[in-house]
């Protein structure tokens, strides 16, 4: 989606040079950093915070008294964002960065885990499960608005997969009946989206919103009439098998995660590496690139566009519908009505997020999985922060990245436009 | 259309009288297509019902033998539904004639077309706040976001205020329309400001303030006392919306969406900042040069829109709801964007458009009851017909394969 700017490009938050981006993430840091020293200080019982490796509550950990550690790490905030507002260690300033949200992160963590334990495996294994669709969905939007082809269907193409991998992997008794299948469910919304909007030259957003609630309708329809009177026969889909690899799984905290994992996050995994390979290294990845910036131009060298987009907005319905495979064939055993609950959003929220590359959609994917996990760690030991402000998280960050109060994110030039051929 | 038919009639005189309508009526887009895009939905939900209906399907296994079997099975279904349909959106025959006979109550005769007015009510005004914004030139998604936080005003002020009967429904609705006002502005301003593209800013704000909803309803003051699911309190009797009671749930909130539907015409068509935002919407660039602060009219319009989608979750919670739950807002934002696109972003094509879909709806729940086709097929018939209705192009494909290459928007791809 092009951000044209409305009136001359006003830096609200910089009238002046002296505010460069750089400056302006330290004040924030340094906000943070007092607030987390302050009132999660304040707030944070003096008992110790366990964060242990495995599973259980006993066992090796690392423990830290929860008041000591929520000031300690605030003030480490506060001292990164001092640094980047003093102008200090320019060449590192990203790094900064990171340290500082990591050390407010962990000041927060302090004051709720203080006189409990959090078990670092479970938060990762969680951050991984609930980041894996996000990681296929935000490709799937990689793939076509690289190419530029507005994806907001992510959420149909979800549902879709979902649905078909369970109805097809339950008929053939089949997990990787269903896995192709919930590809190919992904491929019927893509090519829908596809045929329309380039071939029909209808509005992208469009297309993408209403084949959202076409694909919530069909999938809840065939649900309520196939699924629920019959379940054993179409809605019981056998489960991915998880895969363990001797030795690595025994890495403590990494291992049982990544190396006792099913195909699809090993899928996903790759994808990332992969894509973001071809997208930069290849012939292919030029010519994306070059359709999705300037179309004209790319024609005129030859490259068939449409042939393009519509290539890009299918393998990205692949993509998409292996990510929907999730929902059924991984995380439940079955599927309901509107399962996959905003997630597509979430994956669009995370390529955005992640400035339209496959490394920034898949780090964007992660910190949002771990900002739901977290919400649910939180509901489940009471703590007194609502879970709803750390959901929404994901969104509002979104926001705050595409309006550029901390370095605008910038879509493809000509992302969302039809190319007519002149 | 009428009038267009009627005078290009005249200098044609060698054709025959049928072929000029029939290419006349053609040509004339809106209604041809949005008539042929209904007509192409109800044919997909027609396979749908008959593929998902297993006893049905068995008929069709022996269907070279007795064709007829098959054949009868599938037309007794599909007609019984739609039969349902039709009767549960407009109202049953046979309750009109008992009421004529007086077996039946007048307000059972009408409760159907009650149904399909109380669905339409909010949708009406989700409509417009994305048919406004439309014509400005903004895509409004969040006209969801903006009616649950209309939704959340309406309420919170319906039970709190404790004010005297039409003062407290004048105040819960005013607040409803400040709080999908909010929340159109923020988007609104970020626009003008940073430029931040509206539909990515307000789909995230929709989420946000679903998830809003969700803490309020449980959060104390709010929730109703002694329950411990999400479910705020009643609101006030003083700031319901009056309706006739009983079984005809139709409520004031249809009147104030004409009413409010005449206003956003007269906006639009009449008033100098409805002049401004259509210069706005049809280029940006031209209207700066001629004086227009596009800035103040993308912010001026999203408050606007989303005050208009506020009104329509205050008409949910105090004509149908009562009360928050986190569900109070239903799909009515979504289905809103649907209605745009329907009515093709014009005041009173919403207005129509809105009560097909909340004829649409009330006939759903008959048909689910009665002939247990679920109610899901209404949104697959709505998202169908906006589909095909978006792409005139490629329902003429469908219907007349020639006609499509002439109306493809004067384009002609290269490759086939």
């Amino acid at each position: 989606m092009s951000t044209t700017t409305v009136e001359a490009p006003t830096e609200v938050a910089a009238p002046e040079p002296f505010w460069t981006r750089q400056r302006r993430f330290g004040v924030a840091l340094v906000l943070l950093g007092a607030l987390a020293a302050v009132v999660f200080g304040s707030l944070a019982p003096s008992k110790d915070a366990r964060f242990t490796l495995t599973q259980e509550a006993e066992g090796a950990a690392l423990s830290i008294n929860g008041q000591f550690g929520a000031v300690l790490f605030g003030v480490l905030t506060l001292l990164a964002g001092g640094l980047l507002v003093a102008g200090l260690l320019k060449r590192w300033s990203n790094a900064l960065l990171v340290i500082g949200i990591v050390t407010f992160v962990l000041s927060f963590l302090c004051w709720q885990v203080a006189g409990q334990f959090m078990s670092l495996e479970d938060t990762l294994s969680g951050t991984m499960d609930l980041a894996l669709p996000l990681v296929l969905g935000a490709l799937a939007g990689v793939l076509g608005e690289r190419s530029g082809v507005v994806n907001v269907a992510i959420e149909g193409q979800f549902l879709m997969g979902a649905f078909a991998g369970a109805l097809i992997g339950t008929m053939a008794g089949s997990v990787w009946a269903g896995l192709i299948s919930a590809a190919v469910g992904g491929v019927i919304i893509a090519a829908i989206l596809a045929v329309l909007s380039i071939r029909y030259l209808v509005d992208q957003t469009v297309v993408g919103i209403v084949l959202n609630l076409f694909a919530l309708g069909i999938t809840g329809f065939l649900y309520e009439r196939l699924m629920q009177p019959d379940a054993a026969k179409y809605n019981a889909p056998p489960q991915m098998p998880t895969w363990k690899i001797p030795g690595l799984a025994d890495i403590p905290v990494l291992g049982p995660v990544f190396f006792d994992a099913t195909l699809l996050l090993w899928i996903a995994l790759v994808l990332v590496l992969v894509i973001h390979f071809a997208l930069n290294r290849t012939r292919w990845g030029l010519r994306t690139r070059a359709v999705g910036e300037h179309p004209t131009a790319a024609d005129t060298v030859g490259i068939r566009v449409r042939g393009l987009r519509y290539l890009n907005v299918l393998l990205g319905g692949v993509v998409a519908g292996l990510g929907g495979a999730y929902f059924t064939l991984v995380a439940t055993g079955s599927f309901t009505k509107n399962m996959t609950a905003g997630a597509g959003f979430i994956a669009l929220a995370a390529l955005i997020f992640g400035r339209y590359t496959p490394f920034g959609a898949f780090g964007a994917a992660l910190f949002f999985g771990f900002a739901q996990k977290l919400a649910f760690y939180l509901s489940a030991i009471n703590s007194p922060v609502p879970n709803q402000f750390l959901s929404m998280l994901p969104y509002l960050a979104t926001i705050i990245a595409v309006a550029g109060l901390v370095g605008r994110v910038r879509a493809p030039a000509a992302d969302g436009l039809p190319y007519i051929k002149s | 259309m009428t009038a267009e038919t009627a005078t290009e009639k005249e200098p044609v005189e060698k054709e025959t009288f049928l072929n000029v309508f029939l290419r006349n009526l053609w040509s004339s887009n809106s209604v041809t297509v949005t008539a042929l895009s209904i007509v192409l939905a109800v044919i997909i939900g027609a396979v749908l019902i008959v593929v998902s209906d297993s006893a049905v399907l068995a008929k069709f296994s022996y269907f070279t033998a007795r064709p007829g079997d098959a054949l009868d099975a599938s037309w007794t279904l599909i007609s019984s539904a739609y039969a349902d349909l039709v009767k549960g959106a407009l109202g049953d025959p046979q309750a009109f004639s008992d009421w004529m006979s007086g077996a039946g109550t007048w307000q059972n005769a009408f409760a159907p077309l009650s149904e399909t007015l109380t669905y339409a009510a909010p949708l009406v005004f989700t409509g417009l706040a994305v048919s406004l914004a439309f014509r400005g030139g903004l895509f409004n998604i969040g006209a969801q976001g903006q009616a649950v936080l209309g939704c959340v005003a309406a309420g919170v002020a319906g039970f709190t205020f404790g004010l005297p009967i039409v003062l407290n429904l004048i105040v819960a609705l005013i607040a409803g329309a400040l709080g999908g006002a909010l929340w159109g502005f923020l988007p609104g301003l970020l626009k003008a400001r940073t430029g931040a593209h509206e539909v990515i800013t307000t789909i995230m704000l929709n989420y946000t303030a679903g998830l809003f909803l969700a803490w309020l309803v449980i959060q104390q003051g709010i929730q109703q006392p002694g329950r411990s699911d999400a479910i705020s309190k009643v609101v006030a009797e003083s700031a319901q919306l009056p309706s006739f009671g009983g079984v005809l749930r139709v409520h004031l909130g249809i009147v104030l969406a004409v009413l409010t539907t005449a206003g956003v015409a007269w906006l639009l068509n009449r008033s100098a900042f409805g002049f401004e935002l259509r210069a706005v919407g049809s280029n940006p660039h031209a209207a700066r040069t001629a004086g227009i602060s596009v800035a103040k009219t993308y912010t001026l319009l999203m408050a606007i829109a989303g005050a208009l989608a506020g009104l329509g979750g205050a008409t949910q919670v105090l004509g149908t709801a009562y009360a928050l739950t986190p569900s109070v807002a239903g799909n009515i934002g979504f289905d809103g964007l649907l209605v745009a696109l329907l009515g093709r972003n014009r005041p009173w094509g919403t207005l129509l458009a809105a009560l097909l879909f909340g004829a649409l709806r009330a006939g759903g729940n008959r048909m689910q009851s009665f002939t247990g086709i679920s109610l899901e097929l209404v949104t697959v018939l709505q998202a169908l017909i906006v589909i095909f209705i978006a792409a005139p192009a490629l329902v003429k494909a469908i219907f007349r394969l020639r006609a499509a290459r002439a109306a493809g928007l004067g384009v002609s791809p290269a490759k086939g």
